[in-house]
Order: structure tokens, then sequence, then C-alpha cells
């Protein structure tokens, strides 16, 4: 009796493991990407499903800092995966990192822009390892409505007018970057007494600040909450759409022009198949409906060709000018040490 | 046998136990109590003592404490209303009392969050009436709010079934000898409640304490909470040693707590319902 329940509860344990591992994997095996929240059209990945029989794993992640221990630690095995810039260059510093084969990837060169690249070069020097995906600025999103005079700087979230009515970023990288262009510092700098006068300014601007928030930015524009708000310029086209009253504009004293790239790390159990998704989302018609629906700027420049509305292929918000802007610059990563006072400082800011 | 038997019972509730209680305690212990390298290390626990871990914990505890207050002072009348109801109207409204959470909490606290802003709800409500708006959004008010709004209920229903559980004679038989009902109220009904206030107490102050998601969305991340470093620690600058360090600092005050309501509740009579 007591044997035969012991089996009963082991076995049932092993059913219930068993369940969780065995998925049913397409005729041509499965590709496991992980992915920023809502930055791909799923049509997409049902017309790569239906095209190639390779099924599609799809996860997400919120921020670099978070996805980046779980593929260090091999926790879960991803085929392909889309940080930003500095990421890239960390996971290529720990050496997390595969050579992408381009012959399988054959879209990639031919569609992508050629500033692309070369951007792409401050964190993949020989662009061996990545294949950018999305691209844009930050800057302030205002109310017209609700600001006077022109906004062009970021001083204006140190205006006193506009206390209570000011949303700044969450994220420690965002907000000292909007701290360090203010004081006219780069926004890679690892200096003390840089950082420091950055950590300052941002005390100052506490008590005028609504909220500190990531995403939320583009609901509470979009819903009147506040004035001002520093938000990724792909958000911006989506807010407009909502809020015709709400205009995007890059701020006089640079900004940080980023840069998401697909990459493939080195464990992934099916690079191949890594390979020919990442064909395929660089095919412009692909690009194209996937640019349509997350309105992030694509930097493939034949799926730009393709899209019908004069207004938003010559969007200065989606494809803007660089040359008109000075001192744009991309984040690059500053080593433990430096992303240690970072957040030393953020949690001095946060607590204050 | 029959003992063996009902061993063998509980061997699914011990697998569970051990799996995700005992093991990712165990981890916490690990990475608190060892520094990159795997060393043994005092630092990360005795890094509460720095100012700003220091002022989050305060400011944690403060509002926690406040939000159980408030919490027991709201619970306590309605727990004795409940008591006093026929069974037929009192289920009726624990019902209704338990209703919102059955749905999520996190939805629960974003649906304030709509409430609350400015251009929200219940402002939109008062200037419609003339009245003053309400900005209470991303203060330390909307914290408090939030953890009172979801945490009241875990402090009604343990003061609710002590009071229940009161035999109506000891009540009858305080009336007799002549106390008043201020008197009985003090004397009899209050001291015979304890195990049920104590376990609401432990109920509402533990999540209160380590809430990061309340403070967060009402509070606008403008009011760093313990609960809050520690998350950022974990997601944000990866430094998971100090994160653990500070949560072994939090299993402190949620020991003494514990220890607390164990000598109050000796038989286990405030359980939960």
């Amino acid at each position: 009796m007591k044997k035969i329940f012991l089996l009963f509860i082991c076995s049932a344990i092993l059913l219930s493991l068993a369940g969780c591992g065995s998925s049913s994997s397409g005729e041509n095996g499965e590709v496991i990407v992980y992915n920023w929240g809502e930055y791909l059209d799923p049509e997409a990945i049902r017309l790569f499903e239906e095209e190639t029989g390779i099924k599609v794993i799809y996860d997400e992640f919120e921020t670099n800092e978070i996805m980046y221990p779980k593929v260090e630690a091999g926790a879960t095995e991803y085929d392909v995966i889309c940080p930003s810039d500095y990421m890239i260059q960390k996971m290529l510093e720990n050496d997390l990192l595969a050579e992408l084969d381009f012959n399988n990837i054959p879209n990639a060169k031919a569609n992508i822009g050629v500033p692309y690249w070369e951007q792409s070069k401050e964190f993949d020097p020989e662009n061996k390892y990545s294949v950018p995906y999305c691209w844009g600025t930050v800057g302030i999103l205002y109310n017209k409505t609700m600001v006077d005079g022109t906004i062009d700087s970021w001083s204006v979230l140190w205006d006193e007018k506009y206390k209570d009515n000011i949303l700044m970023q969450d994220s420690v990288r965002d907000a000292f970057m909007v701290g360090l262009k203010l004081n006219g510092f780069s926004m890679n700098s690892t200096d003390a007494g840089e950082l420091e006068t950055a950590k300052n300014s941002l005390i100052q601007q506490k008590p005028l600040v609504q909220a500190y928030v990531v995403d939320q930015v583009r609901d509470k524009m979009i819903g009147n909450e506040a004035a001002i708000g520093v938000i990724y310029s792909g958000e911006a086209i989506y807010t407009q759409r909502e809020n015709p009253d709400l205009e995007y504009v890059i701020p006089k004293e640079g900004t940080n022009i980023w840069i998401d790239s697909w990459v493939i790390p080195k464990n992934a159990p099916n690079k191949e198949n890594g390979e020919k998704f990442i064909d395929f989302m660089c095919r412009p018609e692909i690009a194209l409906i996937n640019f349509e629906y997350i309105t992030y700027s694509t930097p493939n420049d034949a799926a730009r060709e393709l899209i019908e509305d004069d207004d938003i292929r010559n969007s200065s918000i989606a494809f803007p000018d660089l040359s008109q802007y000075q001192n744009l610059e991309t984040f690059q990563y500053l080593g433990e040490e430096a992303d240690r006072l970072y957040n030393d400082l953020w949690k001095e800011i946060k607590s204050e | 046998m029959k003992n063996s038997r009902l061993k063998l019972l509980s061997s699914p509730y011990i697998v569970w136990a051990v799996i995700f209680i005992i093991v990712p305690l165990g981890m916490v212990f690990y990475y608190g109590l060892t520094d990159k390298t795997g060393a043994f290390t005092l630092e990360n626990v005795m890094a509460v003592m720095s100012e700003e871990h220091a002022k989050a914990l305060w400011i944690s505890l403060g509002l926690s404490l406040l939000s159980t207050a408030v919490c027991f002072f709201l619970a306590y009348p309605l727990a004795m209303i409940l008591a006093h109801m026929n069974v037929n109207q009192h289920s009726f409204i624990v019902l209704i009392f338990i209703l919102p959470m059955w749905m999520n909490f996190l939805l629960r606290t974003l649906a304030w969050q709509t409430l609350l802003e400015k251009t929200g709800a219940i402002n939109n409500l008062l200037s419609f009436f003339h009245l003053p708006p309400l900005n209470i959004i991303n203060t330390p008010y909307a914290i408090v709010l939030g953890m009172v709004y979801n945490f009241l209920p875990f402090m009604v229903l343990p003061i609710y079934n002590a009071l229940v559980k009161i035999d109506p004679n000891v009540v009858n038989a305080a009336k007799d000898l002549g106390a008043n009902p201020i008197q009985t109220f003090f004397k009899i009904t209050l001291p015979l409640s304890i195990p049920g206030i104590i376990s609401g107490i432990t109920m509402v102050f533990i999540p209160a304490l380590t809430t990061f998601v309340i403070s967060k969305l009402l509070g606008g991340s403008k009011i760093l909470l313990i609960g809050n470093v520690i998350e950022e620690e974990f997601t944000q600058a990866g430094n998971w040693h100090l994160g653990s360090g500070l949560s072994i600092v939090l299993m402190i005050f949620i020991l003494i707590n514990m220890a607390a309501s164990a000598i109050f509740d000796k038989d286990g009579e405030g359980g939960l319902l």
C-alpha cells in the first residue's frame, strides 16, 4: 500500500515535470527568441513559422539589465536576442556572443543602411556579431497646450513652471544621460566629479518631477497627465497618433542615439534557425509591417522606401537628419566599477 | 502505522516546501553572506547602516506601521458589526469583502493609479461638483492608501474569526455583573480577540513592509522603500549579494513580528478563516 502510494506520487511529480519540458516543435525545429516587450509584430512571427516550418518560442524582457544575468547564467538557452548597443559590448567583452555567418543572412547587408553599420562599430567594431534591428533617439515629449515658449533644451526639465508636470525616466543610465548632457558632459562619463555634478542636478530636479516611470510615459502623456516627459523616439510617433497635441524634440545639448540589434549567443542550440530568423526580419516587407506595428525607426532602407505615407517616411522623429544635431552619442559599457558608481549615485537621488 | 501514513500524505508538501521555500531561503543566505569571490562577509548585511538604505528602511517601517494602524482602526468596528449579524447576512458581507481579492493585486493597484491621477476619475468627479482636486498621487499618502486598500481584508478576517469564537455567555455574564458596554468591551471582548488582532497585524505589516509595487505605481518611484532597494539590486544593478544581504535584514524584522505573534497566539486561534 505504502509503496504504491509513493510510486503514485513520484510518477505524478515526474509527469508534471515532463509536461513542462516537452512542447511540440515545428517540422523544421525551433528558434528561441528573446526580445523587448511589444517589440515585434506577432504577424511577422506567424509568417516566419508558416514559411519556414520553424516554430518560434518567444520570450520578452523589460530592460537590458534584466536580460543579461539570464543569458550569462545560461538559465535558458536562447537562439536570438535583441539587446541595446552598450549591452552588446558588455556581452562581447564577456565572450557571450557567437560570430554570425552573414552568408545565411543575405538580407542584412543588402537592406540595412551603411550609416547604421558604421554606428554599430562603436560596440561591434568589425560588424561581425550584430544586425541592427531598431534605432532612435531619446528626447523630450511635450504637450503643446501645456507649455509656453520653445522647448529645445534639457533645461526645461528644471523649470519651476512645470513643477509636478515632468516625467523622468526611471532607469540609471537614461536619467544620468539627461543630467550629464545638461551640464555639457559626455553621457559615457566615468569621471567622479562630472557624475557628482550630474547627481546634484538630478537631486535638484526631484521636487519638480511628478513621477519616475519607464513605459508609462507613453500612457501618461497621452492622457494629458503631464506636460513634459523624457521618452524614446519610437514611442513618440505612437503617442502623436493618439494625442495630436504632443510634440517630440531632440534637445540642443545632444542626446543618446541608440541601436538595438539582433545577436546570437554562444550557447544557442539552433544557431542556423536563428540566422534564418534574423534574415527574415531583415526582409523589406517584414521590416515594414514591423515598423508600422511598433513605430520604432527601422534601419532597413529598403523598408523605408516602401512606407506609403510621405509624412511618416520623411518624419523628423522617425528618421531625423542627424547631421543637424550636436553631441549625439551612443551608450558604451563602462565596466563593473563605473556601473556600481552610477547605481550608488542613483540610489542617493532616489532616497533624497 | 497510522502515523507513517500521515507522514506519507504530507510528502508532497514537504517536497513543495523544500523546493520553493528551503532552497530559495538557503540561496538568499548564501548570496547575502558572501561577496563576489564567494568568501564569507557580513558587508552586505551591514550595508543597511548606510544612509540611503537606513532611510529606505525607516520610511518602510513608518509607512507600514501607519498602514497597519489605519487597517486596525477600520477593521475592528467592521469585524464587530459582522460578528453580530446573523449567518446569512454576514456570509454575504464577507463575500463582498473577499470579492476584490479574486482580482489580481497588480491590477487593483494600477486601478488606483488611474483613479487618483490628476486627470483621473476621482478628480473629474470632484471638479464636476466644483470641489478642490485631490492631489495625493505620487506622495506617501497614496502609498498608505494602496497598502490599506490591498491589505485590509487580511486584518478584518482574523479579527472577525476571533470575535465569533467568543462565547456570548461570557459577554452576558459581564453584563449581569453590572459592567456597562464600554467596560464589557475593554475587559472582555478586546482581550479575547487579541489572537485575531495579532494575526491581523502580522498579515498586514509584513506585506506592507516588503512591498515594492505599491510605491512604484502609486508613489511614482519617488519614494524609495527598502523593497524597492532590494528589487533594484536584483533587476537593475545586478548585485545579488547586496540584495540578498538586505533581504536578510528584512527577515529579522519579520521574525521579530512572528515571534511576537507566537507569544500572543499560542493556540493558533487567530488563523485566517
